[in-house]
């Protein structure tokens, strides 16, 4: 019975209608987790989801969105809104987000978007879907403090340039103050060699 | 702070050690010339800006620890990065406020002897020069002023935005850059979308869209007759410098803009010589607008 399901919150209902994508993708009906809205809302600068009400500025103020045909910040939203969840943490466009914060600036109804679709993106991280070039960002963070290997002859360099030497990072100290932190999940499947990905061009 | 004897311990960030030695010896020569002090930011780290995709919390630690190890120096931060300023100020006013906060990451920090107290600020150089040092006194140390050189600014998104955690700057109408440009002598002009990002945080995810944001912007840029495109951060810098003749090739065009960082320009309009200034380490020839620069005259 139709009220039934309705009545049981947990319920997990099948979206009747394609919700209408940008671009190539074709709309296809996705499972709806109608909880998955109240998860994004706890994780820290998910908060402000609930507020939109679609108007796209995002979107036609966004500089990848003029260049994507993937990537749409008020689509993102609204899927979120829905329960889309894997349609949104399983994507490529997620990590399309190049954090300029322009619709966070421009948002009439103070949603922080950036920021809601970097809570989605630590949400998928914490499930494992994480683009290779971050797991070598974290790799090189863990062993050196920073996040790129800084070749031996870019610390000479310096003294040539008549620059002071670099500090090192103190790497143990480092090391204990990220201990409680549940991030070495996210270097599974790294690369042995950060030549394998470009992380920077 | 008063005028003389501006003293910050100045905090680098990896994009600059990593590959953007001009940006850092410059600034450090101008800083020096107007007098500022710089004490080395001893055991730092990254600021968490690039890992805050992965873990916010990851970031808030990071950005943290920096602010903590400033702290024992007992000096305000300066950065040459706006994203590595915009992380440590966010993460600084965000701690200060929330008390819960502040305690959870006070309990990490404590495992490496650390403590975040909220008793500094962090500047990122275009600020602590407007604010700090200020106009007048940058106007004072021209020896050479520009006079007649076109140039355009990219102040880049992170110098201003989020609006709400940043706001020494308008991120509609960016105008610190511009006025310090002006400083010199030089004329900054307009152009079609200056507030538009560089797209150097998709560059490992999407080359294309990241190159077209560098093609789009050149473009722009040259409509305006603009001799050089100015930065004043290390990520915007490399996507127009570094990466101009990779979206050159990927467009089948040219562009041939010259992109200086504003402590190149202001220590030209200093008198000072471009090898002091590591001009050699650009990678588009710089060397007309040098020519145009070191005809103007010096002031004696």
């Amino acid at each position: 019975m139709l009220h039934e399901k309705y009545a049981n919150k947990d319920a997990i209902m099948e979206e009747g209608e394609g919700i209408i994508l940008s671009g190539s993708e074709k709309a296809s009906p996705s499972r709806v987790n109608p909880k998955f809205k109240y998860e994004v809302l706890r994780v820290p600068g998910g908060e402000s989801l609930i507020h939109c009400f679609q108007c796209g500025t995002c979107t036609s103020d966004c500089p990848v969105a003029r260049f994507s045909d993937k990537y749409r910040p008020r689509s993102i939203i609204r899927m979120a809104q829905l329960g889309l969840k894997d349609r949104v943490l399983d994507s490529d466009f997620l990590w399309l987000c190049a954090s300029c914060f322009t619709c966070t600036d421009r948002c009439p109804q103070g949603v922080e978007v950036a920021s809601v679709i970097r809570a989605l993106k630590n949400m998928a991280a914490m499930e494992g879907r994480i683009p290779q070039a971050f797991k070598i960002l974290l790799g090189n963070l863990i062993k050196t403090g920073y996040i790129y290997e800084i070749p031996e002859s870019r610390i000479k360099r310096r003294e040539t340039l008549q620059l002071p030497p670099l500090p090192k990072t103190n790497v143990e100290s480092l090391t204990k103050s990220l201990q409680n932190l549940d991030i070495k999940r996210f270097l599974e499947g790294l690369p042995q060699k950060s030549s394998e990905v470009r992380v920077w061009v | 702070m008063g005028v003389a004897g501006a003293k910050y311990t100045i905090y680098l960030g990896c994009a600059i050690p990593y590959r953007v030695s001009s940006y850092e010896l410059s600034a450090r020569k101008v800083l020096n010339r107007l007098g500022v002090e710089l004490i080395e930011m001893p055991e730092f780290n990254c600021c968490g800006l690039p890992l805050e995709s992965l873990s916010h919390k990851l970031t808030l630690l990071l950005s943290a620890r920096n602010l903590a190890i400033a702290e024992q120096v007992g000096l305000n931060i300066l950065t040459l990065c706006p994203g590595c300023a915009g992380t440590l100020k966010k993460t600084n006013k965000v701690l200060k406020e929330d008390k819960v906060l502040r305690e959870e990451i006070n309990r990490h920090l404590s495992k490496a002897g650390l403590e975040f107290k909220g008793s500094i600020e962090v500047k990122h150089i275009s600020q602590a020069l407007i604010e700090d040092i200020g106009l007048d006194r940058i106007k004072k140390a021209i020896l050479r002023p520009l006079k007649g050189l076109r140039v355009a600014e990219h102040s880049g998104c992170h110098l201003s935005r989020p609006r709400k955690h940043i706001g020494f700057e308008d991120p509609e109408n960016p105008k610190v850059l511009k006025m310090l440009i002006e400083a010199t002598g030089a004329k900054c002009v307009e152009y079609l979308g200056e507030t538009e990002c560089c797209g150097s945080t998709i560059a490992a995810i999407d080359d294309k869209i990241s190159l077209s944001l560098v093609r789009e912007k050149l473009l722009h840029v040259r409509e305006a007759n603009a001799e050089a495109l100015i930065t004043i951060c290390p990520a915007c810098h490399i996507m127009y410098d570094a990466n101009q003749m990779r979206a050159e090739r990927m467009f089948g065009e040219k562009y041939g803009i010259p992109v200086l960082h504003y402590t190149q320009l202001l220590g030209l309009a200093m008198g000072m010589q471009p090898n002091e200034l590591g001009f050699d380490e650009l990678r588009v020839n710089p060397s007309k607008i040098l020519e145009r620069a070191l005809e103007a005259k010096q002031r004696t």
